[in-house]
């Protein structure tokens, strides 16, 4: 059996970019479903990935573990590649009794980071969302449309995004970064 | 010839010399001129012919109200058409072409129409409703070409443009359009309150009219003031700041759209975006977009060198160029005189001022009489001499036109007064006044102001756009404004108080709209209202006088307002027009209504990055590079690129298609169905839940098993289908069409979320995280095994419509066995990111047995050849489980489901309902074309249709063509011959046979 391959190989720009734009190669990605207020799907967040059930709107991280609320009761629950069989063992496990969907996505969604100081700008081109420091602080996090496709964004660090998007939409993505991030296209709004 | 003077020119850099073309000649400017002043500075008044008269037409203003200077620009891929001079930045290599004429500008043969203007009034209000009535024929034959010959502005680019263009969105507290006096004086006060504060201008210069008009603001001069207010925005870290920026469009709740433009005074840079599009969402809108001049109606006002009265201060201060040596101002009030003043200061002769009141005794007046300049009051111009340019004027009182005489001039300055820009204001839906003592419509929020999503007021005009055209009073009002509009944002403003203003005090307007003449040009054939659409105030009277009352068949009847600059000049001065002859008040006659955008903005913007390889986001699967190395010839399906067939050498599609088929009926295909809907759905409630959703029963399903199931709407009828699969006890895998999956994951979380919130149950969308080979054909089982399978995969350890996990060629794999051929069959379902691997290898193993890959069109011409109906082929929304021989599918049983009750209805249940048949045609080779009719009889006329094909193929596995129809009581028709009349006269016979046209056992699949 070959190595997993995920669909932009890892492809990364950064030479004339405003920001450096990357695939994020395999990533462990699950995602849960259920009454996220539960003590027992909190801990067993917490057990899987080490991090807290996120509060509305944001993202938490710890390493390669992390937590991204989706929406009520939907979190995506990030860690690594190899590790997502056991992952999800043990959450299924330790939420036994539960109603909830544990599901392996790892190889459904891409996930592109975009660092830079001209990171922020590029997510403002492609998303009608507020991306102030205000109203984006780190940690926040996003379900809405960029560049016409269906996407996730999280602010991980100052200048640090990610955006994950249903991977068959993967190259349309990146294409459109690759494109907008262009050094000459700078707006030098923030 | 240079018409520049010295000791003007604010805005251009004398020590530098740029060189531009203009219709091939090669010419000079400066850094910081606009096309318009460059044109002007070289002489060239007359720049353009008209629309429909193909007049000579010269700059009439200074700004984006420009309605005659449209100017074709650049060449190739990045020639555009349409371009006003006015807003064009002059740059080095600049090209131009003047439009509309032929064989050119100085000598145009469309100017005849004008010639027989003058005699008839050919193209007057109407003329083609009236004219090409009858006989029908000649509309296209004669009186279309000549027209779209004679007619039209510029010309389409031909080539692909190779700019880019892109959007940005941003969120700002307080967003001021505008960056003159009041814009800049707005934005000041509302950023002191800490709110973020985004303030555009449309031109590269901070000021408007401060820059060309007299004015002291808090000790300084216009400029100098405006120079030390941006230093002091620029330094405020919550404020931003964009020239070249216009305010295009105001919509809903504070939504805002901006042009950018961003290279178009630069073209060519690497990288950047020539235009920008920015999509705004502001708490709070300023509109500080200043007021237009509007001309005055008086004979021959076209002529170029007929220019605004402002424009040509504008022209004067701001580049330095005088449009003429001798000027004659005529207007209705005292603002012009600013420009008799300025032009005296300048050295330029004022041969007179015409003023149409019975008194001009203000200071301005005062002090252009005092300068030793002409001034005749309750005067008009009854007639421009010259052709292509200006030679004088003939001008008599007001009471008495024959009485003229003669003042030579080669410039007319006009000023009919001040329109307030409302444009943006009333794009979202603030209402106007007309106040009669200024003659203008300003906004009235009393009447119905914009509001944002909490219902309060969200959007202010402040300062001249706000009716305060004097400057004391904008400056106090943009201030208030200014603060009023941080408070409702949230926030509290300092207690900024406008500088004091120093400037003239002027007497009021008197409204003129027409300017009496004699002899042919009484009648106002040559009084022009409307320059782009050449609209006469005699046209305007003609609709009145033939009934049209409302502004806005006015507008459609005559075209008044209806050109490239909606009529910017010329809707005040065509209503008022409309007013007088209908005898009615103004504000009774109303405005058209403005769009956006305020001036033509480019596709491109609109478009931004959506263009080329980016025209449409694309889905791929991850067997995509394989296909496109491999002779994929792709075809669309919902967002995904699917190969429709794999073409070989010297292949054309009939024939890979053929191949394709033909190859997996005998030994073994691979499809990629990456693309099918994958759904899951888990919980204790899921077998209830489908069992609401799918017409059949899905809670027996065993574990392990599949079934084909459908899904109805709530009329009944079909519009999905797919293989549900019963993965565990409480969840299920369901697959559904390749366009479909979003919709049907939206129908069921919808269901869910809003009927069905007490079932447990939850779904996701998985169709991405897995890659899904089909493997079909009587050699598909030893395909797998030679490909290396740890389960046991025989027929009777794997029956058809079963289901299992296990290892594929070392890769984790779900196993289906189930068809969509008729053939033994497998679906293989493996994580994405082992996608391409699982294709190599199962191409590899089944190298020995023959396998193929085959496209969607082989899929789709096997499923009917075992009668398997296709969303959207058979079915198109109106089609019911019934109508397609699927009742089986429906459950009896069930006590409810999603379009129960809607089956049960009078009009689903009809027996005369249109049912699905095969048909085998006549003659063995003729495809029937997709949607051919089936008719009574062709002698009928009209022919009654009882049906129509919903898919049709040459079947290579009979040899034969066949086809699927939804015909009336198609169930009893077995047998019969249907005619199919077709184009050219030709008819098609078919007979009506099963749908299922091979192996109706299914003895293929069950081995």
């Amino acid at each position: 059996m070959s190595d997993p391959q995920t669909v932009l190989n890892g492809e990364l720009v950064e030479r004339n970019r405003s920001a450096r734009i990357e695939e994020m190669g395999p990533t462990g990605q699950i995602t849960l479903r259920g009454d996220l207020s539960n003590a027992a799907v909190k801990k067993a967040v917490k057990g899987a990935v080490g991090v807290d059930v996120p509060t509305p709107l944001t993202a938490t991280f710890n390493g390669a573990g992390g937590a991204v609320w989706m929406s009520q009761d939907e979190v995506l629950l990030l860690t690594e590649y190899d590790r997502i069989g056991a992952k999800i063992t043990k959450l299924n496990k330790a939420l036994d009794n539960h109603h909830v969907m544990v599901l392996d996505v790892s190889d459904a969604r891409a996930v592109i980071r975009v660092t830079g100081a001209g990171a922020r700008e590029l997510m403002a081109k492609g998303a009608p969302l507020d991306v102030s420091d205000a109203a984006f602080p780190v940690g926040t996090a996003r379900r809405t449309h960029f560049a016409e496709i269906a996407v996730g964004i999280w602010r991980r660090e100052e200048e640090v995004w990610e955006i994950v998007c249903f991977q068959s939409y993967a190259q349309h993505l990146f294409s459109w970064l690759k494109a907008s991030s262009v050094t000459g296209a700078s707006v030098g709004y923030f | 010839m240079n018409t520049r003077v010295t000791g003007q020119g604010r805005l251009i850099d004398r020590s530098e010399t740029l060189t531009f073309q203009f219709n091939g000649e090669t010419l000079h400017g400066h850094p910081g001129d606009t096309l318009a002043s460059a044109l002007l500075a070289n002489g060239k008044m007359m720049v353009g012919r008209s629309f429909k008269y193909h007049r000579p037409r010269g700059i009439v203003a200074s700004g984006p109200e420009e309605p005659n200077a449209l100017l074709g620009l650049g060449r190739g891929p990045r020639f555009e058409p349409n371009q006003r001079a006015t807003t064009t930045e002059l740059f080095n290599g600049l090209e131009s072409q003047s439009q509309n004429h032929w064989p050119s500008l100085e000598f145009d043969i469309g100017a005849v129409n004008a010639a027989v203007a003058s005699v008839a009034p050919v193209f007057s209000a109407g003329f083609y409703y009236k004219t090409f009535m009858f006989p029908r024929a000649a509309w296209k034959h004669v009186y279309e070409p000549v027209i779209r010959n004679a007619a039209g502005l510029g010309k389409a680019p031909k080539d692909a443009d190779i700019d880019s263009y892109e959007h940005f969105h941003v969120h700002v507290d307080v967003l001021v359009i505008g960056g003159g006096m009041a814009g800049i004086a707005a934005a000041k006060a509302a950023a002191s309150s800490g709110a973020e504060v985004l303030l555009i201008e449309q031109t590269p210069h901070w000021g408007g009219r401060a820059l060309a008009d007299p004015v002291v603001i808090d000790g300084l001069s216009g400029p100098d003031w405006v120079t030390r207010e941006i230093a002091a925005l620029e330094a405020m870290p919550n404020v931003r700041l964009r020239t070249r920026c216009m305010g295009a469009g105001m919509y809903d709740h504070g939504y805002a759209m901006l042009y950018e433009r961003v290279t178009d005074h630069c073209p060519g840079q690497v990288g950047m975006p020539r235009h920008r599009l920015w999509r705004v969402r502001a708490k709070q809108t300023i509109v500080a977009s200043g007021a237009i001049e509007r001309p005055l109606t008086f004979a021959m006002n076209d002529v170029p060198g007929v220019m605004l009265a402002s424009a040509v201060r504008d022209y004067l201060a701001l580049y330095g160029v005088a449009p003429g040596q001798s000027v004659v101002i005529t207007a209705n009030n005292d603002d012009a005189y600013r420009t008799a003043l300025a032009l005296h200061e300048a050295g330029v002769n004022v041969a007179a001022v015409v003023d149409t009141r019975p008194s001009a005794e203000g200071t301005l007046p005062t002090q252009t009489v005092s300068n030793g300049i002409q001034v005749y009051t309750s005067h008009g111009i009854t007639k421009v001499e010259g052709k292509t340019k200006v030679e004088g004027v003939q001008i008599a009182p007001l009471e008495g036109a024959s009485d003229s005489h003669k003042i030579t001039c080669d410039l007319v300055a006009m000023s009919g007064g001040w329109s307030p820009i409302v444009h943006l204001y009333s794009h979202c839906g603030g209402k106007l006044r007309w106040e009669e003592e200024s003659a203008m419509f300003r906004p009235a929020p009393d009447r119905g102001a914009p509001i944002g999503s909490d219902g309060q007021i969200n959007t202010h005009c402040a300062g001249s756009a706000n009716g305060h055209l004097i400057a004391d009073a904008c400056m106090a009002d943009a201030v208030e404004t200014g603060k009023a509009a941080a408070k409702a944002a949230g926030f509290k403003a300092k207690s900024v108080k406008a500088p004091p203003v120093d400037v003239a005090v002027e007497e009021p307007l008197q409204p003129h709209w027409f300017t009496p003449s004699k002899g042919k040009y009484a009648h106002g054939t040559k009084h022009w209202v409307d320059f782009q659409n050449d609209v006469t105030a005699a046209d305007v009277r003609l609709a009145a006088q033939e009934g049209y009352e409302s502004v806005e068949h006015t507008k459609r009847y005559t075209t008044l307002g209806m050109a490239t600059d909606q009529g910017k000049l010329s809707n005040i001065n065509g209503l008022a027009l409309l007013a007088e002859k209908l005898g009615r008040p103004i504000p009774e006659v109303g405005t058209t209504t403005f769009r956006p955008p305020y001036t033509p903005i480019s596709m491109g913007a609109i478009t931004g990055r959506s263009s080329g390889h980016l025209f449409k986001a694309i889905r791929k699967t991850r067997m995509h590079p394989w296909h496109e190395r491999n002779g994929a010839d792709f075809e669309p399906v919902g967002d995904w690129y699917r190969p429709y067939c794999f073409r070989r050498q010297g292949e054309d599609r009939k024939a890979a298609v053929n191949r394709e088929i033909l190859n997996t009926r005998q030994n073994v295909g691979l499809l990629d169905a990456s693309t099918l809907g994958k759904i899951a759905v888990k919980g204790p409630d899921a077998g209830k839940f489908l069992d609401l959703i799918y017409t059949n029963m899905m809670s027996t399903l065993k574990v392990g098993r599949c079934r084909y199931g459908l899904m109805c709407n709530e009329n009944g009828f079909l519009f999905d289908d797919g293989v549900v699969v019963r993965v565990a006890e409480d969840e299920f895998l369901l697959h559904t069409t390749s366009g479909g999956a979003d919709n049907v994951h939206g129908h069921l979380e919808e269901w869910l979320q809003t009927e069905w919130w007490d079932l447990k149950v939850f779904t996701a969308n998985v169709t991405d995280q897995w890659a899904q080979v089909a493997v079909a054909g009587p050699k598909a089982r030893a395909v797998i095994e030679a490909a290396g399978v740890e389960a046991d995969i025989s027929a009777d350890a794997l029956p058809f419509m079963s289901y299992i996990e296990t290892v594929i060629s070392g890769f984790p794999a779900r196993l289906y066995r189930i068809s969509f051929s008729g053939e033994l069959s497998y679906e293989i379902a493996t994580p994405a990111n082992y996608g391409a691997a699982l294709w190599q290898a199962l191409l590899d193993a089944g190298a020995d047995h023959g396998i193929m890959p085959y496209g969607t069109e082989a899929l789709h011409v096997m499923r009917a050849e075992k009668g398997f109906i296709m969303i959207g082929d058979e079915t198109d929304g109106t089609v019911t489980p019934h109508d397609l021989g699927l009742s089986w599918a429906v459950s009896k049983k069930k006590e409810d489901f999603i379009g129960k009750r809607a089956l049960e209805r009078a009009d689903l249940t009809r027996s005369d309902r249109k049912q699905l048949v095969g048909l085998m045609t006549d003659n063995a080779r003729e495809v029937i074309p997709d949607g051919a009719h089936a008719v009574v009889a062709i002698t009928e006329t009209p022919m009654r249709t009882i049906g129509h094909v919903t898919s049709t193929y040459f079947s290579p596995t009979l040899g034969h063509s066949i086809a699927m129809a939804l015909i009336e009581r198609g169930s009893e028709r077995l047998g019969e011959e249907l005619t199919f009349p077709l184009e050219g006269d030709r008819i098609l016979k078919a007979t009506i046979c099963d749908p299922v046209f091979l192996d109706k056992e299914g003895a293929r699949q069950n081995v």
